[in-house]
């Protein structure tokens, strides 16, 4: 049941009494470095006040926009010596969110994945076949090092590449798979159209990571594999996968509270709300070294489950996410913001600045389409310039975001105008 | 040189009906209308009597329209007659972006649309060669 049985059962009081030393160590840490001295000074905070957990709604929050402004390194608390790696959060270039870490961080989150997995029935017998993107993107990496801490054999398949990935499952006879849905749900058609049934591959269980999912297509994952989901949460920002995750009991994902100080607050106010009120989860990261984040804003809309699981861990539940505060969309795991494709849009002048995104899925996979106004005066009266563009626009797109949209050229006038709050995201996927 | 109207078009009913709805109204006519598509959108192609008052009468109606400089050429309406021109853009490295036709009945002929990036060019070439560019008023008025 228990991959580190002590510190997943630990009393309430100890487990707290835990938190509160690491993140006296974080805050201390973090106090020293360029972005919260400059913080904290400002804000007029004495960090030597901190004498209980319930100081923690005296610090101000970190918001991912402060990560950007800390570009590359105001939030790291050690020598570049002792760094060994860094990640990136997905969907943006350039100026993106980067983590850093150094080896101690990645062994406990190399404990902490396994953990988590163990939690879901995981063991050194399996096989477990890693269908997620690796490079600076954490969900490949980060289940990589959790399944190989844990001693099951990992094929690092990565994504795409459909006939390899079913030669694997086959050959290798894989027990646990890590995937996005949407790659799951294109993939089991494949290996239907090859003549297997799904039924009939090694294949028990299923983490599957990267964009959100409804329950429903969980089920539906799970019925037309042949194997047991697993739920699992996580964020670049935080380490990545391992978070919280389910156990199997699954009725909520536990966090992992000796890394983590896990609040709910209102998006609105940031008044922390009680255990079992929904709201923003905002989380502290008081076990890593190279980079301590002090309430960090997730965005991620959620409630804590106040009563104890009974697989007997202390470590409280989170529920499912919800959805998010902001207008995050998650295409194909790609984190895109729609002013991001707005910023693109408007330096075009042969566009208008009216737009909308309309997402659905294809045969399991996330399309993107969007649907801009042409400018009239620049309307040149052929085919040609149009696809020209077109083609432009994607280009542009895809440079900056990643992934492939579909433009659609629209009447001047016949979109929602820009000001106010016009709906700017159609989201036709069943999830 | 005549012009063709360009309407931008959405790929979607009642596209059409509410251009030569317009057109009609303002008593303009219509001698060709063609339509090129890319899937989502595409472009309708008109040759009208009026093409600058039919295009101002479009754009007043919220209608994104435009004029197109093309080239026009009488040519028999009989077999190789098209071939004879297509040949010579070829070999002078002219690119066709778009071509239609239509045919007179009443004088056994035929009148050929070329969109090409450079309509002076071309005019001479086929000029040179002998084929009859008809102009504007021609056009509309055949």
């Amino acid at each position: 049941m228990y991959l580190h049985e002590k510190i997943e059962t630990l009393p309430r009081k100890e487990l707290e009494a835990l938190q509160l030393e690491r993140f006296n160590k974080a805050v201390t840490a973090a106090s020293r470095t360029p972005y919260y001295s400059k913080l904290y000074a400002e804000n007029k905070i004495d960090i030597s006040k901190i004498k209980t957990l319930e100081h923690i709604k005296d610090l101000p929050f970190t918001a991912k926009n402060d990560l950007r402004l800390s570009y590359p390194d105001g939030m790291v608390a050690v020598p570049q010596s002792e760094i060994v790696r860094i990640h990136a959060s997905s969907g943006t270039t350039g100026k993106s969110t980067v983590i850093f870490h150094t080896m101690n961080d990645i062994n406990n989150w190399a404990d902490q994945v396994a953990r988590a997995m163990y939690s879901a029935g995981a063991r050194r017998e399996d096989v477990f076949q890693n269908m997620m993107g690796y490079g600076l993107f954490t969900g490949g990496l980060g289940l990589h090092y959790g399944a190989e801490r844990l001693g099951c054999m990992v094929i690092p398949s990565s994504t795409g590449n459909s006939l390899r990935q079913i030669q694997l499952l086959q050959d290798f006879k894989s027990t646990i798979i890590h995937i996005t849905p949407s790659y799951a749900l294109h993939l089991v058609e494949v290996i239907k159209e090859h003549g297997i049934n799904p039924h009939d591959l090694s294949i028990k269980k299923a983490f599957f990571g990267a964009e959100p999912y409804s329950e429903a297509t969980k089920e539906k994952l799970e019925n037309l594999w042949g194997l047991d989901a697993y739920n699992m949460y996580g964020l670049s920002e935080m380490n990545g996968p391992g978070v919280a995750a389910d156990c199997i009991y699954k009725g909520g994902m536990h966090i992992a509270e000796d890394y983590y100080i896990a609040e709910i607050i209102d998006p609105e106010t940031g008044e922390q709300l009680p255990d079992g009120e929904e709201g923003e989860l905002v989380l502290t990261h008081i076990n890593r070294e190279a980079m301590p984040i002090i309430r960090y804003r997730t965005r991620d809309r959620t409630r804590i489950v106040p009563e104890q699981c009974k697989c007997g861990k202390t470590h409280r539940r989170i529920e499912r996410i919800k959805g998010r505060t902001d207008d995050l969309i998650i295409v194909g795991g790609v984190n895109v913001f729609p002013s991001q494709i707005e910023s693109v849009l408007m330096n075009v002048p042969e566009v208008g600045n009216n737009y909308v995104i309309v997402l659905d899925r294809v045969d399991g996979l996330d399309r993107m389409h969007i649907q801009v106004e042409l400018y009239s005066k620049l309307f040149q009266g052929d085919l040609k310039s149009l696809n020209k563009l077109n083609k432009e626009i994607v280009e542009k797109l895809r440079a900056l975001i990643v992934i492939n949209p579909r433009i659609e050229f629209m009447e001047p006038g016949s979109l929602p105008p820009s000001e106010g709050k016009a709906k700017r995201v159609i989201d036709k996927r069943e999830i | 040189m005549p012009h063709q109207v360009s309407v931008f078009a959405e790929n979607k009913p009642g596209k059409i009906s509410r251009v030569t709805e317009v057109l009609s109204r303002n008593n303009i006519n219509i001698r060709a209308i063609t339509i090129s598509d890319s899937g989502d959108y595409g472009i309708i192609k008109l040759l009208l009597d009026k093409p600058l008052e039919g295009n101002e009468c479009l754009k007043n109606e919220g209608i994104t329209s435009t004029l197109k400089d093309i080239v026009a050429i009488i040519i028999d309406d009989s077999p190789g007659g098209l071939h004879k021109a297509a040949s010579l853009l070829s070999s002078s490295n002219i690119n066709v972006e778009d071509a239609y036709g239509f045919t007179i009945r009443e004088k056994n002929q035929a009148v050929f649309v070329f969109q090409v990036e450079n309509v002076p060019l071309t005019e001479k070439l086929l000029k040179e060669a002998g084929f009859t560019i008809i102009s504007d008023k021609e056009l509309y008025y055949l």
